[in-house]
């Protein structure tokens, strides 16, 4: 499955690599990207696993930029 | 500054507290009402560091959050870092005023990108709001676009936008298909006939059935091309990724080394230690590739927004750096290099036919082909067979066709498939393309059937040559002499005639090997075709670039460079984008990184001090992102 979230107050474009390299890492990712310029998040991973990696995608965040939040 | 977000006005307002704080602090300090910052007096130090909190405060708290999870490097621990060192140095000043002109530049920076955010996203405002219903009972509701079904009837109200791909049930009138294709004409339309969502209807009402949803129409699908865009990365931004990756780390090291290094080989480590930590802090400000990191991707995103302006998708940065990077152009012949509407031109006669009777002949075994050349010969032939009385087809592709007509066998094809069937020909080749027609073995005539160049060809082509490409070739299924003449006309110095469509592929190998003379192998090769039947080429090619492919899923799924109609004169523009855009993010690079290196070597040496660095940091980004802006807001381009 592939989703796109909007991401808002994603302030600094190294950041966005960054997020971009740790959502990659996650288990049953097969592709993710975080633009800086759209202010998007696209994960696409497998579906049983789905959830769980949105979920741990938005701790990444969370980690390299405390004040970006991901609308669910 | 109307576009200023709440976050963004709290900034504002908090930066600029803290400078008239800074400031009234230091015109009091310089005129002896407060004690020098130096003086160590803890009042004094006290009241630096409340424009210190207020500015940075969310800096600091980033930085500590960052440390807690375990994600050091990032510009608000170097800046705390920074700022805290030339505290401990007791340089309130150059502290306060660091952490200021930080978040000055880091406002801009952000007011800068969401200015460039929002002009792009102004370009691309195809996207409908809303849409007219009409329910069973003939009310009508006003519904979200993403509620519509294929099926669905919508009324579409002058001025509005068409919400999905739909067919005309009912009116007539123009619509304005200029966000799409970048074509000022409107375009006339009536009942029976389609239309493509994004398209603003003109002064008539249109009542159309919906033929796909909102999510498969044209709009969305140009809209999810242009985000994906961004995420097919050129080179270039792989190139400052890595480098941002490296860069940080080994500046930070650096900064240790300095710090430690010196006063440990000068065994003065009392009194050399803080001169050295300050020089270190310097360096951590200069740190951050943001400049970098920003502007490069911004340049690209602008690039392919000012394509898209033109009516040309770019389907990744990627490929706008390949179309700066364009060494030979293949293009096809008939209906992208030329009109791709046949005439026929003259009729020749032998072997006691007259005229009229080798067009009806003719005609008659074409009559079940879909090829332009058949198309033609019908439309002249005037007095034709009935449809029964011609059978047995048989079609050999790129070469011609033959058909039993009224109890005889009709053969119309090139010279080459005539000579293969053993039937005599006579040696003149005309000008054009040559349909020889043989009647039951014998020669009976020559059809000579031309198509003319589109109207700009002429332009286009002395116009993609100066603009630096270094040679184009038209390939054709077409004669020898057809194509001769085509080339002539156009100024092309070299075309290939009689081609297979497989033929095409290996041509297109073979050039790409030879695109920049094997010197080169950054120097790319283009291929322009209608990308409905030359797929495989536009896929083989480096970039592809299918014309004319406004409502043509199939060529917007094949090609890399869509142009939505089909004028030539795109091209030269799509590459004069693209040559800007590379030019403007190499210039970014260059003058980054020698303010970047220059202020690290003479912070080393203790000639720059931290408001240089300030600027090599934030002032650089800035300047950056200001000129990767002119990719999006430049006329006339």
């Amino acid at each position: 499955m592939k989703k796109k979230f909007k991401l808002i107050d994603l302030d600094c474009a190294n950041c966005a690599a960054k997020m971009e390299d740790a959502i990659k890492k996650i288990d049953g990712v097969t592709d993710a990207s975080v633009s800086f310029m759209t202010q998007k998040m696209m994960i696409e991973a497998d579906d049983a696993v789905f959830d769980q990696v949105v979920e741990e995608a938005v701790k990444c965040i969370a980690k390299v930029e405390p004040d970006c939040k991901v609308v669910l | 500054m109307d576009r200023l977000t709440k976050k963004q006005k709290k900034d504002l307002a908090r930066i600029v507290i803290s400078l008239i704080m800074f400031f009234a602090l230091m015109i009091a300090e310089h005129t002896g009402l407060i004690p020098h910052a130096h003086s160590g007096n803890p009042a004094v130090i006290a009241a630096y560091l409340v424009p210190y909190f207020l500015a940075g405060y969310d800096v600091i708290r980033k930085c500590l959050l960052g440390i807690a999870h375990g994600q050091m490097f990032d510009e608000s621990f170097l800046m705390t870092l920074a700022t805290v060192g030339a505290f401990g140095c007791g340089e309130l000043e150059e502290a306060v005023a660091v952490m200021l002109f930080y978040q000055v530049g880091e406002f801009f920076q952000g007011y800068a990108v969401g200015k460039s955010r929002g002009a792009i996203a102004d370009l691309m405002s195809i996207a409908p709001d809303f849409a007219n219903r009409e329910a069973e009972d003939g009310s009508i509701e006003v519904i979200d676009p993403d509620d519509i079904e294929a099926g669905d009837i919508l009324i579409i109200k002058p001025g509005e936008k068409i919400p999905a791909d739909s067919t005309v049930i009912e009116g007539e009138g123009l619509v304005n298909t200029s966000a799409l294709t970048g074509e000022s004409m409107p375009r006339a339309v009536q009942a029976g006939e389609q239309v493509i969502s994004g398209c603003i209807n003109g002064d008539n009402l249109l009542r159309v059935r919906a033929d796909k949803s909102y999510d498969d129409s044209t709009v969305m699908q140009i809209l999810e091309m242009v985000e994906n865009a961004a995420s097919k990365k050129s080179v270039t931004e792989n190139f400052i990724t890595r480098f941002a990756k490296y860069y940080t780390p080994a500046v930070v090291i650096g900064a240790v080394i300095l710090a430690f290094i010196p006063p440990l080989i000068s065994g003065n480590f009392t009194g050399e230690f803080g001169k050295w930590v300050l020089r270190a802090c310097t360096f951590l400000v200069i740190s951050c590739p943001c400049a970098l990191v920003i502007s490069v991707p911004l340049a690209f995103f602008g690039g392919i927004g000012a394509a898209s302006k033109k009516g040309v998708l770019v389907k990744g940065s990627n490929y706008l750096e390949m179309m700066a990077a364009i060494d030979t152009l293949v293009s096809d012949k008939t209906g992208t290099l030329t009109e791709g509407r046949f005439r026929v031109s003259s009729v020749t006669a032998a072997g006691g036919y007259t005229e009229e009777e080798v067009l009806k002949y003719a005609a008659a075994a074409e009559a079940g082909s879909s090829h332009p050349i058949a198309a033609a010969i019908a439309d002249a032939c005037s007095d034709k067979f009935p449809i029964s009385e011609i059978k047995d087809e048989e079609n050999f592709a790129g070469k011609g066709i033959r058909a039993e007509v009224n109890g005889r066998s009709v053969l119309v094809g090139n010279r080459g498939l005539l000579a293969d069937k053993g039937i005599e020909l006579p040696d003149a080749d005309a000008g054009g393309t040559c349909c020889y027609v043989a009647i039951d073995g014998i020669f009976a005539g020559v059809i000579v059937v031309s198509d003319m160049p589109k109207a700009e060809a002429k332009q286009a082509v002395s116009d993609i040559l100066s603009s630096g490409v270094r040679k184009i070739v038209m390939l054709t299924g077409d004669s020898e002499s057809a194509a001769k003449s085509i080339a002539e006309e156009l100024g092309l110095s070299e075309y290939r005639s009689e081609l297979l469509p497989q033929d095409k592929v290996f041509i297109v190998e073979e050039l790409i090997k030879e695109a920049g003379n094997g010197e080169d192998p950054k120097r790319k090769l283009g291929f322009i075709g209608d990308g409905i039947n030359d797929a495989p080429v536009l896929s083989r090619a480096d970039v592809g670039i299918a014309m004319g492919s406004l409502g043509s899923d199939a060529a917007i799924e094949a090609a890399d460079v869509v142009i939505m109609d089909d004028n030539l004169m795109r091209i030269p523009a799509v590459i004069r984008i693209a040559r800007k855009t590379i030019g403007i993010s190499k210039a970014n690079i260059a003058f980054a990184l020698f303010v970047k290196f220059a202020c690290l070597v003479l912070g080393a040496a203790g000639i720059a001090n931290m408001w240089a660095a300030v600027f090599a940091d934030v002032g650089v980004a800035v300047i950056c992102i200001l000129n990767s802006m002119r990719m999006i807001t430049s006329k006339g381009m």
